[in-house]
């Protein structure tokens, strides 16, 4: 540990040539938890494409109105951010205008960074001066006309937009507000979990509910017991964000990566304030419906592909085998209105994240090549109306679009 | 002209269990470490796919995953009377091809050799005198099983085992092997449960006197998490083990077992379909320097490299050996040189049992998911009277109810027609099979070289291998197979049938994929190619991992002992070897 405090002061003396030496360790210290701010906030996840140097620009993110490609955010001054003030980069995060007044697009989520603290975003920015400068232009703004005119940003944050530090609720525990802070402002989580208008701004009424994107569907995460997290322990929860796997489920897709980068290495005490908050929230639809009936057509013939093609791994009971294959039975992700996931998961397999405490990454394999749409959807009917499961059913027609 | 690759630390040449193992270990090491593997890249997910995996004419039949006879064939001759001709298609034993190798496609017997293996010239001296096994070229290992008893432990633990210790530290326990030697603790985890046929193998083996226990599985018994971190499943007891990848995470294999962790470490890199031609010598000829390889745009490279692993199949380890010029070559006409010799197989009998009230479900099985008794196994058994060393385990493990290859009919049965197909159905559910798998002791006359005419597609010599069954191994099955006549009669069935091992090894006809021996480990470098760190003796870099350290072939299956040599030459090189690089841990 005394070594890394120890580079990071040195790196830290090298970038503030002009202050007093005796200033290094307090600057150290903000770059300390500044990297901690970059982990809540998942800067990594768009800006960093896989295998690349950190933060030297991302892969590309499909939006509903077209492509954007997130910039190159290390010090680098032809292609990074290196000329930026640190007041360029506090405005770029609280009001989405950034250096020379260019506009961002809310793909950026300063729509929830707004609501961090002035010096997180401080202690942010001296980490990010510490990061290796990349050369590596990055023409972001990949947008059809008229989405590629950033004054269109204007209106859409006066519509859409509240500038703002978090405001904590002080009839509210500390752990409480802590977790509503990382949800709703560094971590973002309503980018992915909360559904989108049609101008692409998360609904507030209708907060961590679920929404589709980039072919997921990233589900309700609020107390809501049915098909959120209201059924699961706080261990088990903390256990995912930790790990990517509990006795349940084991995460993939977008949520492996936000694991992967962010949630597994948070502190322990903030992702127990994250899963009080979660676990207070409510929303979504909660009496679970009545299943749909074993005897119907699609669920009969769905038992019988699940029995030739899932039950080996996933169990004739759903209840999978620990670490390696999750259980169906009473799994919320199962359960979600839309079943975009699993339709995806079916066709195209997918395969478990990496962390240190779960390093098995096993994988679901693709199963499109062999199941027709009408057989996906069977199976997926009757994986989610079985053994206590209640969901609505999955139509031949929902297949055919994600192959 | 080969391109000169950066230099690494470690080059290891083959990918599958050994290379996996030593790969994981000597990264511990921080040392940078390159795997070069001639087949291709194998992932559970997308190379053994649920939807696809137990496919018996893909993997069985055309046999998708092994080594084709395109890429490298061998030649063939009973004795040096004869000329050894290519084998056009592998049939006898079956060699893999890519990463995880043959651990991808076993069965998953995991056994421990005996302390009276690795000392067996000195174990049949103090028990029967001088002068036993005088027609055969026995040398004992340079190891006692105390010594390697840590390593077979690493092994299992690392692979999951399911089994019933026989043998805990000296106190032998109702259940197991009675005749193992002591083990430390117990296996990672209890026997499978048992199906039919084994279980009734058991109540009549136990019946005449004998001594069952469930053969030690790399089939899980339940889900576990190995020492790595690293979680498998609980077989489902499909019965696609051998000749099949298992999609189920729950056969071992380096799939399973080892590249989820190593795959991620930076100071790690595997090279696939990429074919090492040799080893580069210094001018010396005491020092390698690295590896030439090909790959499959015809590109040459060489890999410099401070330390050479050679951990691909055990044949294909002595060929790389004698393509590099490292060791004599072993001359059977005058018994010196080292490398080649001792190469030993297996000795194969086998059992059936027509039943008519019978119904054994044979399609709920596992490779590995049987029962075993050891009575007459090794020097389990007084050898005194006997004309004979050596012995076989004689197992009941109904590894599969495949519609292609299983199709028992009793003798006599028409090959085709409604007649064949009644007799299959009969007997199809009722018919219980058992085998010994007896040992394979070495001969002045077996022996692996280079063949003199046939080379392959690089133009380099093939291997040419010099096999016929000794005699004294045929009296060996003689008896091991009349002993389970004895159990086939208390059986009671309706009928039984015999099939004993003949003189005259055939390369076509499948028997096992047991090839030992040829670059044995020894005390002394005048008749052994390594010492008892599996390094070589001539080029002191060059370790040599695998079933080519085999001095013979025990009445078991070599895979649980081809783990523990690859643990034990990999403490050896943490241990002793980087204290003082390039140096004999051994010297005579």
């Amino acid at each position: 540990m005394k070594k890394i405090v120890f580079s990071l002061s040195f790196a830290a003396t090298a970038l503030s040539a002009g202050l007093a030496f005796s200033q290094a360790p307090d600057l150290a210290d903000e770059i300390i938890r500044g990297r901690y701010q970059a982990i809540l906030a998942d800067c990594g996840a768009c800006h960093t494409a896989p295998g690349a140097k950190p933060l030297s620009g991302g892969l590309p993110l499909e939006t509903p109105f077209g492509q954007l490609i997130p910039p190159n955010i290390t010090p680098d001054r032809a292609t990074g951010i290196g000329n930026w003030t640190g007041e360029d980069f506090r405005r770029a995060l609280t009001t989405g205008i950034g250096h020379e007044g260019k506009r961002l697009y809310p793909a950026m989520p300063y729509t929830a960074y707004t609501k961090m603290s002035e010096q997180d975003i401080q202690n942010l920015w001296s980490y990010i001066r510490t990061v290796e400068p990349v050369f590596n232009p990055v023409d972001a703004n990949q947008l059809p006309f008229p989405f590629n005119i950033r004054l269109s940003m204007l209106g859409w944050n006066m519509l859409n937009f509240q500038a703002g530090e978090f405001q904590p609720d002080p009839s509210k525990s500390p752990e409480w507000n802590r977790g509503a802070f990382i949800v709703q402002g560094p971590g973002h989580c309503g980018a992915c979990h909360s559904p989108k208008t049609f101008l692409g701004a998360d609904r507030t009424d209708q907060a961590l509910q679920g929404a589709s994107l980039q072919g997921w569907y990233a589900p309700n995460i609020t107390g809501n017991s049915y098909i959120g997290i209201g059924s699961s322990s706080e261990d088990e929860i903390i256990r995912y964000l930790r790990t990517g796997v509990n006795a349940h489920t084991i995460a993939s897709g977008p949520m492996a990566e936000a694991i992967q980068a962010s949630t597994s290495q948070m502190t322990d005490e903030d992702l127990k304030a994250i899963v009080t908050y979660l676990k207070s929230t409510e929303g979504g639809q909660t009496g679970k419906p009545q299943p749909i009936a074993a005897s119907d057509p699609h669920m009969t013939a769905g038992a019988a592909i699940y029995h030739d093609t899932c039950s080996a791994c996933h169990g004739g009971d759903g209840k999978g085998a620990s670490q390696l294959f999750p259980t169906l039975a009473g799994n919320a992700i199962v359960q979600q209105p839309s079943a975009e996931t699993l339709v995806r998961l079916v066709l195209n397999g997918s395969q478990a994240v990496a962390t240190p405490d779960a390093r098995t990454t096993p994988s679901m394999p693709s199963l499109g090549w062999r199941l027709s749409d009408q057989q996906v959807a069977d199976v997926l009917t009757y994986v989610r109306n079985s053994w206590g499961n209640a969901a609505s059913a999955v139509q031949a027609s929902d297949i055919a679009s994600k192959r | 002209m080969a391109t000169i690759l950066p230099r690494k630390d470690v080059v290891i040449i083959g990918l599958g269990w050994t290379g996996a193992i030593l790969a994981h270990e000597l990264t511990e090491e921080r040392l940078e470490v390159v795997a070069i593997e001639r087949g291709p890249w194998r992932d559970t997910a997308t190379d053994f796919n649920i939807g696809y995996a137990q496919d018996e004419l893909r993997y069985a039949i055309r046999r998708d995953l092994f080594l084709q006879p395109v890429v490298e064939a061998m030649t063939m001759r009973n004795n040096t009377s004869q000329t050894a001709l290519p084998m056009r298609d592998y049939g006898s034993f079956l060699p893999g091809n890519g990463v995880g190798g043959a651990g991808v496609h076993w069965n998953g017997h995991t056994w421990r050799f005996w302390d009276s293996d690795f000392r067996i010239v000195d174990h049949l001296n103090e028990r029967y005198g001088p002068g036993r096994g005088a027609d055969l070229t026995l040398q004992n290992w340079g190891i006692t099983a105390e010594e390697i008893e840590g390593s077979y432990d690493r092994f299992e633990y690392l692979a999951g085992i399911s089994g019933k210790a026989g043998n805990l530290k000296g106190q032998i326990q109702e259940g197991g092997n009675p005749f193992e030697d002591p083990r430390s603790r117990d296996y990672p985890l209890p026997p499978m449960q048992m199906t039919y046929a084994p279980t009734l193998f058991a109540e009549v083996t136990k019946s005449i006197g004998l001594h069952p226990f469930p053969t030690p599985s790399a089939n899980l018994s339940q889900s576990y998490i190995n020492p790595l971190g690293i979680a498998m499943g609980q077989c489902t007891m499909c019965g696609f083990c051998e000749r099949f990848g298992c999609a189920n995470y729950s056969k071992s294999s380096a799939q399973t077992t080892v590249l989820p962790v190593l795959m991620k470490k930076r100071n790690f890199e595997v090279r696939t379909n990429s074919e090492v031609l040799h080893i580069d010598l210094d001018v010396s000829k005491t020092r390698a320097r690295g590896v030439t390889y090909v790959n499959t745009s015809g590109e040459e490279f060489f890999q410099p490299a401070d330390l050479v692993l050679l951990c691909a199949y055990g044949l294909h380890n002595v060929r790389l050996m004698m393509l590099s010029g490292i060791g004599p070559i072993y001359d059977p006409n005058t018994g010196e040189g080292t490398v080649g010799r001792n190469y030993c197989y297996q000795t194969n009998s086998s059992a059936q049992v027509f039943f008519d009230d019978k119904n054994f479900n044979p399609f709920i099985a596992a490779g590995a998911l049987g029962q075993t008794v050891d009575d007459f196994n090794g020097d389990a058994f007084d050898h005194g009277p006997l004309d004979f060393v050596g012995g076989a385990g004689v197992n009941c493990i109904p590894t599969n109810g495949r519609p292609i290859q299983t199709r028992p009919t009793p003798p006599n049965t028409p090959r085709w027609g409604s007649a064949w197909k009644q007799a299959t159905v009969q007997a199809y559910k009722a018919t219980l099979g058992f085998s010994s798998q007896g040992s394979s002791y070495p001969a002045r006359g077996n022996y692996l070289d280079l063949d003199p005419t046939y080379t392959d597609r690089f133009g380099r010599p093939l291997l040419r291998v010099t096999f016929d069954f000794p005699d004294n191994d045929i009296r060996m099955s003689a008896y091991v197979t009349s002993r389970m006549e004895d159990i086939a009669k208390a059986f009671g069935g309706r009928q039984y049938v015999m099939s004993p091992r003949k003189k005259g090894w055939d390369s076509v006809p499948y028997q096992s994929t047991h090839n030992t021996g040829g670059a044995i480990m020894g005390a002394d470098p005048n008749t052994s190619a390594v010492n008892k760190y599996l390094q070589s003796w001539d080029v002191p870099n060059v370790f040599v991992v695998g079933a080519s350290a085999f001095a013979h072939n025990a009445g078991k299956n070599p895979t649980g002992t081809v783990g523990a040599l690859a643990f034990h030459t990999a403490d050896a090189i943490r241990q002793q070897y980087l204290r003082n690089p390039g140096q004999p841990l051994v010297s005579v």
